[in-house]
């Protein structure tokens, strides 16, 4: 067991230095952050000009709710990208052979990687924007340490369930071969039911309850109202246990999925 | 010079042509991916929706008015993804060292850039804000002179030769920097966001900067506000309005200068 936590430490290392490589386009990947949370702050303004108190938050928490969802744009991969498309490749390519090999399981394999790359993600595309966002307007923060606490869990939970989505994506092509289509459909949903393009919290009457179930909620909306602290004391821990819920279920699913990919692939090979 | 530029629109119709047919040769990828270009930008309108859930006027603007903005700055940007979207992974191809075997054909480098994947899948972003923009002209309660009717397609036309040049500025700079075209679309894909909505909810020293700067508000701004007979925040002149195809031919003339200066300083990849 210990070997196997070192294990997964030592590949969400090497993929953390992997992505901390390319210093240019992360320093460009940063400035169209900044411009799209600029552009989605002067839209959420007008919007609670009109109605100052839409979805239950003030101006200053829409704000705030924009700045992070574009720090949390590239941190789960919304768009997907990260290890799972490398999955994708390998499964196209045949190498996804050596993987299945290894003696770990290759869903702790790539979610160590996943990690490791969220983390990079987190620390750059994330923190930057955030305070160049911080610059420019008054947002708000976190009231104590115990929410800090609260929110930092909230993130990594949100990059599992993230990954659990994106790994059952990169598995299609298993059975497509190619999952672009499929991975461009998914991040479709995962781009509006984040709650990336307007917070979830806007969405009208029933709609916003079923948005807020389903697992996309977890990217953006569930971190972002801890943050804010719309979800106290035994609410924070429902919230946290909506995000346990879906990497449980997800993680899960991944395996099943996996496992009897797994036979295919043997079948395949002869 | 005449037979030059019909020769290389027929060989960018050509190279489109086979990549056209490409495509539909993998017809479940291409279905998959045209319904996801048509979602994604729905998506975009729907969450205006969301907010109009909310509110009645954002800026000043009704839905029908900012539905109209919207189908105009997604046309252009449409419109000119489609033609030549591709450019923006030059950086990936100079990195692959696949510009030399460009350079060495006897054909325009930037006609072939252009067309190379040519992706027909992009007409599912022209045809959602074609249907926008046709819902928010049916739902308009204007009086259509002839002055505003000619406006709508002179909108469009200056509008996606903007992006056309903007597209090219994004991908030229990347002769210097060999890299993603992430920066690149801060000002596409965030230019168009940006045209969306009206110019009022942003601050004025914004709305000058995207005038004189980078003139994303002659895309469909300056023209829209003369259809939907609109003040002027920044109380230019009529002139501005009208004036689209100056922004455009100067934008143009900056894109034509600095891809030329990076072909001609292109020195391939490697030692």
């Amino acid at each position: 067991m210990r070997s196997t936590v070192s294990l997964w430490f030592a590949v969400a290392h090497r993929s953390f230095r992997r992505y901390s490589t390319y210093r240019a386009a992360t320093f460009a990947g940063i400035f169209t952050n900044s411009v799209f949370g600029l552009i989605i702050s002067f839209t959420y303004i007008a919007v609670w000009k009109q109605n100052p108190t839409a979805g239950g938050y003030d101006v200053a928490d829409a704000v705030t709710y924009a700045w992070l969802g574009q720090a949390m744009i590239m941190t789960v991969a919304v768009w997907s990208g990260g290890a799972t498309d490398d999955l994708a490749a390998r499964i196209k390519t045949g190498d996804v052979a050596i993987d299945l090999y290894r003696p770990v399981s290759l869903l702790g394999w790539y979610l160590a990687s996943d990690l490791g790359r969220a983390g990079y993600h987190l620390l750059t595309r994330g923190l930057a924007p955030m305070i160049f966002g911080a610059l420019v307007f008054d947002l708000h923060y976190p009231a104590n340490a115990l929410v800090w606490a609260q929110f930092a869990v909230s993130v990594v939970l949100a990059v599992t369930v993230s990954f659990g989505v994106r790994m059952l994506v990169s598995a299609s092509a298993f059975w497509l071969l190619d999952d672009t289509g499929v991975k461009h459909l998914a991040a479709v949903f995962a781009m509006f039911f984040s709650g990336l393009a307007v917070p979830l919290v806007l969405f009208p009457g029933w709609t916003s309850d079923v948005a807020q179930a389903l697992p996309w909620a977890a990217y953006l909306q569930v971190p972002a109202d801890i943050w804010l602290g719309k979800h106290q004391g035994l609410d924070a821990l429902a919230a946290v246990g909506f995000q346990v819920l879906w990497t449980v279920v997800l993680l899960l699913t991944c395996h099943l999925v996996l496992a009897r990919a797994n036979r295919k692939v043997v079948v395949h090979g002869g | 010079m005449v037979d030059r530029v019909a020769a290389n629109v027929s060989a960018y119709a050509l190279l489109a042509w086979m990549w056209i047919r490409v495509s539909l040769s993998y017809r479940t990828s291409f279905a998959l991916l045209t319904a996801g270009q048509f979602l994604i930008t729905g998506l975009d309108f729907v969450a205006i929706l969301v907010m109009f859930s909310n509110v009645d006027v954002l800026g000043g603007f009704s839905l029908t008015e900012i539905a109209f903005l919207y189908g105009g700055s997604a046309l252009c940007l449409g419109f000119a993804d489609l033609l030549l979207g591709n450019i923006e992974r030059l950086g990936q191809r100079i990195r692959l060292g696949t510009v030399d075997q460009m350079l060495v054909r006897p054909l325009s480098l930037f006609v072939q850039v252009c067309a190379d994947e040519f992706a027909l899948r992009r007409l599912g972003r022209i045809t959602q804000g074609g249907l926008v923009f046709a819902w928010s002209i049916y739902a308009l309660d204007l009086d259509w002179t002839a002055a505003r009717v000619a406006m709508v397609p002179y909108l469009l036309v200056f509008g996606t030769v903007i992006f056309l040049a903007i597209f090219t500025i994004g991908a030229a700079v990347q002769f210097w920097t060999a890299e993603s075209s992430e920066l690149a679309n801060a000002f596409t894909y965030g230019g168009s966001t940006l045209a969306q909505f009206p110019m009022t909810i942003y601050p004025v020293e914004a709305i000058k900067a995207l005038t004189f700067i980078v003139p994303i508000a002659f895309v469909n701004w300056y023209p829209s506000l003369f259809i939907l007979d609109k003040p002027d925040p920044l109380h230019l002149p009529t002139a501005a309005q009208f004036a689209a195809p100056v922004a455009a031919a100067l934008l143009t003339v900056a894109a034509a200068g600095i891809w030329r200066t990076g072909v001609r300083r292109y020195r391939s990849t490697g030692s």
